[in-house]
């Protein structure tokens, strides 16, 4: 069980380490995006790294309580996108 | 092996594939040269990362014996939104004049997403 229980930690910490790397280089898009589509991708992708990063948060502490938040943080995610890509796209929201 | 070890170490497997689809998916988001092929990487993270770091919490949740597999419902989610919001997203690169415009279609006179709808072109007419 050690050896197991070692291995998890391990791939908890590649885990956390790769999310939070992702999140600065889908930054770096965000800021250096040319074009408002790569802008609009690259806050969607730092909304879907973000529920990574609270998934595995609720991995590590081994309670369910984060599960509403992910829940939460994926319909805002998708509505804020779509929401963005409408306004590019036709000046307006709800029409 | 008891199914406790065997657990943790599936739930290690999918921690380890979740992240390296997410760091494979940005660093294409990062390091394509057009706006249509940096909007092809991402889609990657959506799926198959975040549905792996689910599926990793679904199998710690039977690890620890607290079992729970709320996590399908946001799968779910996700799996439904991910092709939606890319649509969106191809749209704007494809009204903006981002990328290269599609070749003409065979039948029609032109795409339909490029297309004016009739109620609009009155009130076009009418303003001018």
């Amino acid at each position: 069980m050690t050896t197991a229980l070692w291995v998890f930690d391990i791939a908890m910490i590649v885990t956390f380490v790769t999310l939070g790397l992702s999140q600065i280089l889908s930054m770096v898009r965000l800021v250096i995006g040319p074009t408002p589509g790569d802008r609009i991708l690259a806050v969607d992708t730092m909304v879907i790294n973000g529920l990574g990063i609270v998934i595995a948060l609720g991995i590590y502490q081994g309670v369910q309580i984060y599960f509403e938040v992910s829940l939460l943080i994926t319909m805002l995610g998708f509505v804020s996108t779509v929401a963005l890509a409408r306004f590019v796209l036709r000046g307006d929201i709800i029409e | 092996m008891s199914a406790d070890i065997i657990g943790t170490y599936a739930v290690a497997f999918c921690l380890l594939i979740g992240s390296f689809f997410t760091i494979v998916g940005v660093i294409g988001l990062l390091k394509f040269n057009t706006p249509m092929s940096r909007l092809h990487a991402p889609t990657k993270v959506g799926t198959v990362g975040i549905g792996m770091l689910l599926a990793a919490s679904m199998l710690h949740s039977f690890v620890i014996g607290q079992t729970s597999i709320h996590e399908l419902l946001i799968m779910g989610f996700l799996f439904v939104t991910a092709p939606i919001s890319a649509n969106f997203i191809a749209k704007v690169n494809i009204h903006r004049g981002d990328c290269e415009t599609p070749p003409s279609p065979l039948q029609d006179d032109t795409w339909s997403t490029l297309n004016t709808p009739q109620e609009d072109r009155k009130n076009e007419a009418a303003g001018q």
